[in-house]
């Protein structure tokens, strides 16, 4: 087997739920990772043990070489300390914080000046820098997504995850986010795994796709393989 | 009339809330932690004062902070005069009676703070304490401010358990509650009455205030 590219991600997670078992390996290099498959298929999980929200009860996650989890060594890296961006369905915005807030939090360590800066430069380039100042309840969908994923870049994750975070928006708003986040993997070079539905986001977006059925991977490849004779996901 | 007994309440009642205020915050985010063990057997120890009788609780008060016992003496030895009977007395006794109003209410604004945002400021590379500080606590606070706002009335009102720590000094410890009694049983009707009067407008009034600036709070923290 050929060694993982620098800065891949490599899992291997078992994870036991009543009669539910999820059992898969990942091999994920820089770039994008689209894992999809019916709900209750265990791709929300695979997302929370790779953040270390969950632990599996067998697994090892290593990521450029560096191991976050070994059950077996009883390695588990905290959550804190493991570098990356998670963006959740419901985006999880701090409702008390600003935008600018917000994109600054997972930046704690910079200096106040250049964090402000960082976090400005961010909102603008993703064309939300008006929103700055306010609260994310006066956001439109759109809005929230571009706050929310400038907050998921600004600390330079080496990962990032991805669970659905488009799933409420209209289709044009939709093909300009996945764009953008699609840039921003690139300009980073780093793996992101992005849970999704939707058949054309995955053909948009993804290097590799992973189909999951039960807990078990049952295909995976590109896009144009894996997805040449779907369309029963489509939302 | 002498004002001093509201005054008085009013001094006790605010460090009482106080107290009630550092202690039960803590107590409601150690209950939140799933391995801390017999947790809802604590809670429920915590939350005893709502249904113990004030006699009973002032009994176990006098117990426990008497000049007969540790704390007591340590306590005498350390500033030179007791706990109870005192206005340090009176102020343990309202707070002690008002903590679980705010047990209560901060554990559950704490519980009702979506779990997605406290994962969210994990992955972000906060460690425990700063998720607590910067996003637990602050969309909690509502919750815990309406908790501190019911300790504050809970303590203003009290009589029993002030009466069993504290007694009834006039000018030392006698409360505006205790007063109205001392007030009524002394043939001084009118004397309690207004007191009666004055406490309630000034409870009210704190009340109706303090639940404005929740309810302005409260539109602030939740979307």
């Amino acid at each position: 087997m050929s060694s993982p590219a620098p800065g891949s991600l490599v899992a291997k997670l078992r994870v036991q739920r009543g009669e539910f078992l999820l059992d898969v390996e990942l091999d994920c290099g820089p770039g994008i990772t689209c894992v999809m498959g019916p709900s209750g298929s265990g791709k929300s999980t695979i997302l929370a043990v790779l953040a270390g929200l969950a632990v599996p009860d067998r697994g090892t996650v290593t990521l450029g070489g560096q191991t976050w989890l070994d059950t077996a060594a009883g390695i588990d890296v905290p959550v804190h300390a493991r570098r990356l961006s998670y963006m959740f369905q419901g985006l999880a915005l701090f409702p008390h914080m600003t935008a600018q807030r917000n994109v600054e939090y997972g930046i704690h360590h910079l200096e106040r000046g250049e964090r402000a800066t960082r976090a400005i430069a961010l909102l603008d380039r993703l064309g939300v820098k008006h929103l700055a100042a306010r609260r994310p309840r006066t956001f439109s969908g759109g809005e929230a997504q571009r706050v929310a994923l400038a907050r998921a870049i600004a600390p330079a994750p080496k990962l990032m995850l991805l669970d659905e975070p488009f799933s409420a928006l209209d289709r044009d708003l939709r093909a300009q986010l996945t764009k953008l986040v699609r840039d921003q993997v690139a300009e980073l070079g780093i793996p992101l795994i992005h849970v999704t539905h939707s058949i054309a986001e995955a053909r948009l977006l993804a290097d590799q796709v992973l189909r999951i059925e039960r807990g078990k991977i049952v295909d995976r490849g590109t896009a144009a393989d894996v997805l040449k004779d779907i369309t029963a996901l489509e939302d | 009339m002498s004002w001093a007994p509201l005054a008085l309440s009013l001094e006790i009642a605010t460090l009482a809330m106080l107290v009630a205020l550092v202690f039960g915050t803590g107590i409601a985010v150690l209950l939140t932690w799933k391995r801390v063990p017999f947790r809802e057997f604590f809670y429920a120890v915590v939350c005893a004062p709502l249904v113990l009788p004030p006699t009973v609780l002032g009994y176990y008060l006098l117990v426990a902070l008497g000049t007969n016992s540790a704390i007591g003496r340590a306590w005498e030895s350390m500033f030179g005069s007791p706990i109870v009977f005192t206005f340090t007395g009176a102020v343990i006794a309202a707070a002690v009676g008002s903590l679980p109003m705010v047990v209560r209410a901060a554990r559950i604004g704490l519980e009702a703070v979506e779990p997605n945002l406290i994962a969210a400021a994990r992955t972000l590379g906060a460690r425990p304490a700063r998720v607590l500080v910067t996003v637990t606590l602050p969309l909690a606070a509502p919750a815990i401010i309406a908790g501190a706002m019911l300790a504050f009335a809970r303590a203003l009102g009290d009589y029993g358990i002030t009466q069993m720590v504290a007694g009834q000094m006039i000018n030392g410890t006698e409360t505006a509650s205790i007063h109205v009694m001392n007030a009524l049983y002394g043939g001084r009707e009118g004397d309690a009455r207004n007191m009666a009067i004055v406490t309630t407008l000034v409870g009210v009034g704190l009340l109706y205030v303090a639940n404005r600036v929740l309810k302005k709070l409260a539109g602030g923290a939740h979307v």
